[in-house]
């Protein structure tokens, strides 16, 4: 444990979080794009080319504008809000591997820090992300903000129970809660071929809880209960300005990687495909381009569905996603029992 | 709770005063009136021939239909006839105009329940429309297009043409739109048992049009009491079977279908000749009263006009069917959630234009 | 430092990195934006009318009774989680055991299901 090794973590995590910064604004000008191209218009092209400058220059109009804070407000929970939201958005990223482990006496690799825990880490992060909300609707002192807050409450315990119990088949397959482990003992192993032929079953069947159960957890259509522009005008963040509600917007965007970088690495292999070697840049680039597979589906959904009602999330969570998880687990224990 | 005027959903500045109890609503109470403009007491102020213009601002999405129960109500109390013509090239416009008011409903309707796309696709078909109006007419909005005793001017040449091209543009349109609202899983939980009217609420009510045909009730003035000249062509009248926001979507969404077949069916029968009766200079219609009513987009639109004989009304009385559609609003989201209002509230389909006066 | 603490070293570092992050913009917006405060901008926002009252009142939540259930079940998911990685291990006799647990939960949920915990309409 030099100084190198220090420098070397301190370079890796500021790349992560630059990455993650430039990320957000790439992701906005997407999905605009995208929406754009689903509906028949143009989109953002006015700043810079094809418009691509224009997330930037929302974020330093953000940055410009006039800081409010709504009288009888709470102010210190005020602002606290959007620092409850960012904070474990980013945090989370810090355990995602984006590649193999490249040095074994070391354990360093490509991604910040190696967890033996990562999975229950990110997990816990993630449902860190309610209190944020519910916070700002409840020290906003504004009736909307209140209704957002609380849906997200609402929200939290339909889906988060389905969520954990469709990872125990992965789990239960990879034996482990590393996240770098679990990537490479999901690979097909030696002799394996026909009881790993009949797990991706239930793997898929997790894989399908898990984007429900995702696409709930950062609040985005069809379930974005909290914000819902057509009921609460903004929700939780209507009385949000400047750089307070850019935070929580840039925390949306990073729950979104998050999510999808998770779902990456536990379903869709993590930074391995075929015959794409694991050194240089390529786990980085193959990694990348799942995570954006995953984005890409979540501005499809926004596009074409509407919303949801918030109760009918709960039921959808408590009488279909629940059992069919726990059914899930039960066919996974079966399954490897019998061709072990 | 305040909802509105400023609210994404409320279509315009309607104010509801909500009694929530957490998200279940206890009363609603509209409070109208932002956008009040005295249409009635306008009328008596101005000469028959000036008042047309202001009709268009009524129920703005639907100005032909207000221009054609103005222009009809003083020809009825003129008796005067009016060529053939015109007659057809009024419905061809009125029903144009139908579809390119339902297209805006389907589209908020959508974004009420949360579906961004199919706004953008209602609107860039409604824009179709709204060039064939432009090339008849010259306006986009607020058409002023007929006159007493018939229409401004004749179509242009190739106008009918186009109508036509437009009739076989949209039906693939519509099918992407049933594809992403009709038949969609979660827009259908979202509506259907929403804001059930009965058919007996909705005879008590008043309401009329796809509020009142959502419920099962087959009722439509174009059907019952023909104007212009549609008893001389075919079309259904769709009715719904639950009365619920869903069979008002689809009610609305069929009308669309009966309109094109009305317009093709128009564009098949209409005459040459005039467009314009021979109207005085200065109309004076007899004294006497009337009443007369067009179906519009939202329901019956009815005109009381009484007339002492000199060149302004000396009273005229319209019947909004948003006006009155709105009334059962309160009755219809007790004990329903915030996220059921602004369906209900959509699916009631207003202008405040129209409810204000 | 324990030696299973160290990798969580780095996170804690990146933790400060990202709330540094955050206060400073945060005093960014603060400090660059304009400050032109007036009573009316301040009022909470209810549709452009003089808000009714306040917001800070009792709030019914109907779905308390799920909200209990929720931290109920996801205890017993989180048991599940440790036997999930040592299943391979466990076996045969781990199914079993497990089969009775979630037999014994199921149960419950059934009962629920059947009160009708879960319709709050």
């Amino acid at each position: 444990m030099d100084w190198t090794y220090w420098l070397f973590l301190l370079l890796k995590m500021v790349i992560v979080l630059g990455w993650a910064l430039l990320m957000v604004p790439l992701l906005i000008y997407m999905e605009r794009k995208v929406l754009a191209d689903f509906q028949a218009r143009i989109g953002p092209n006015r700043v810079g080319p094809v418009g691509i400058l224009q997330p930037i220059a929302d974020g330093i109009k953000l940055l410009l504008k006039e800081d409010l804070l709504p009288a009888k407000a709470d102010k210190y929970v005020h602002f606290l809000a959007p620092l409850v939201a960012v904070v474990p958005a980013f945090l989370a990223l810090s355990v995602v591997p984006f590649g193999p482990i490249t040095h074994k006496e070391t354990g360093t690799g490509y991604f910040v820090t190696h967890v033996n825990v990562g999975l229950l880490f990110i997990l816990g992060l993630g449902s860190l992300n309610v209190y944020a909300i519910t916070l700002a609707g409840w020290a906003s002192n504004n009736k909307y903000s209140l209704m957002g807050g609380i849906r997200s409450s609402a929200q939290m315990i339909s889906y988060e129970l389905s969520m954990g119990l469709a990872l125990i088949p992965v789990l239960m397959i990879a034996g482990s809660l590393d996240l770098v482990r679990i990537v490479e003992n999901l690979g097909v192993a030696k002799g394996e071929g026909l009881s790993r032929l009949l797990l991706t079953v239930p793997l898929t069947i997790s894989f399908v809880i898990y984007c429900i159960c995702g696409v709930a957890e950062t609040n985005r259509a069809p379930f974005d209960f909290p914000e819902a522009e057509s009921e609460l005008v903004a929700g939780f963040h209507t009385e949000y300005s400047s750089m307070r509600f850019a935070l929580f917007f840039l925390s949306e965007y990073v729950n979104m990687i998050t999510v999808c970088a998770l779902a990456t690495t536990l379903f869709l292999g993590g930074w391995k495909f075929p015959f794409v070697p694991e050194t240089g840049p390529f786990p980085l680039l193959v990694f990348l381009a799942k995570v954006m597979i995953g984005l890409y589906g979540y501005m499809w959904m926004r596009a074409t569905w509407p919303r949801l009602r918030y109760d009918r999330l709960m039921k959808l969570g408590w009488t279909r996603l629940l059992p069919i998880a726990l059914a899930n687990i039960i066919l996974t224990g079966i399954l490897m029992i019998a061709f072990q | 709770m305040n909802m509105g005027p400023q609210h994404p959903s409320t279509h315009g500045v309607l104010r509801v005063m909500l009694t929530v109890d957490g998200e279940w609503i206890r009363a609603a109470d509209p409070d109208l009136g932002y956008l009040h403009r005295s249409f009635e007491k306008m009328a008596e102020l101005r000469t028959y021939v000036n008042y047309l213009p202001l009709t268009d601002r009524w129920d703005y999405l639907d100005a032909m239909g207000n221009n054609l129960v103005y222009a009809e109500t003083v020809e009825k109390l003129m008796d005067l006839e009016v060529p053939p013509r015109a007659h057809y090239l009024r419905m061809i416009v009125c029903e144009l105009n139908r579809i390119a008011s339902h297209l805006v409903f389907i589209g908020t309707f959508g974004l009420d329940v949360g579906a961004n796309t199919p706004f953008m696709y209602c609107f860039r078909d409604r824009e179709r429309i709204l060039d064939l109006f432009e090339a008849i007419c010259g306006a986009r909005l607020t058409y002023s297009y007929m006159r007493i005793g018939g229409v401004a001017c004749d179509a242009p040449d190739g106008w009918l043409e186009q109508v036509r091209d437009f009739c076989d543009y949209l039906p693939p349109k519509l099918e992407e739109l049933d594809d992403l609202l009709t038949g969609n899983q979660i827009f259908v939980v979202r509506t259907r048992n929403i804001g059930v009217i009965t058919p007996e609420q909705a005879i008590e009510w008043g309401l009329s049009g796809p509020m009142l045909r959502g419920s099962g009730v087959k009722w439509d003035v174009r059907k019952e009491y023909p104007y212009a000249l549609y008893s001389e062509v075919e079309f259904d009248v769709p009715v719904g079977t639950r009365g619920d926001a869903y069979d008002r979507y689809c009610v609305r969404r069929r009308e669309i279908d009966e309109s094109l077949k009305i317009i093709r069916q128009c564009l098949d029968k209409i005459p040459e000749g005039d467009v314009m009766a021979k109207v005085p200079k200065i109309i004076r219609p007899k004294a006497g009263e009337v009443y007369h009513s067009v179906e519009t987009p939202r329901g019956e639109l009815g005109l009381y006009m009484v007339s002492d004989g000199s060149d302004k009304p000396y009273r005229m009385k319209i019947r909004r069917p948003s006006f009155v559609n709105l009334s059962i609003f309160p009755e219809l989201v007790r004990d329903w959630k915030v996220a059921d209002v602004v369906v209900i509230l959509g699916s009631i389909d207003i202008v405040m234009g129209e409810v204000d006066g | 430092m324990p030696e299973y603490l160290r990798p969580y070293l780095p996170i804690f570092v990146f933790f400060l990195l990202v709330f540094g992050f955050g206060a400073v913009n945060l005093l960014l917006s603060w400090m660059l934006g304009p400050k032109k405060p007036n009573p009316k901008k301040l009022s909470p926002y209810e549709c452009g009318i003089t808000p009714i009252g306040d917001a800070r009142h009792r709030y019914p939540i109907r779905f308390y009774i799920i909200a209990m259930l929720f931290i109920l079940f996801d205890i017993e998911a989180i048991f599940l989680y440790p036997w999930a990685v040592y299943y391979k291990q466990l076996g045969l006799y781990g199914l079993v055991e497990m089969l009775i647990f979630l037999g014994i939960l199921l149960l419950g949920y059934v009962y629920l299901w059947k009160r009708g915990a879960f319709e709050w309409e």
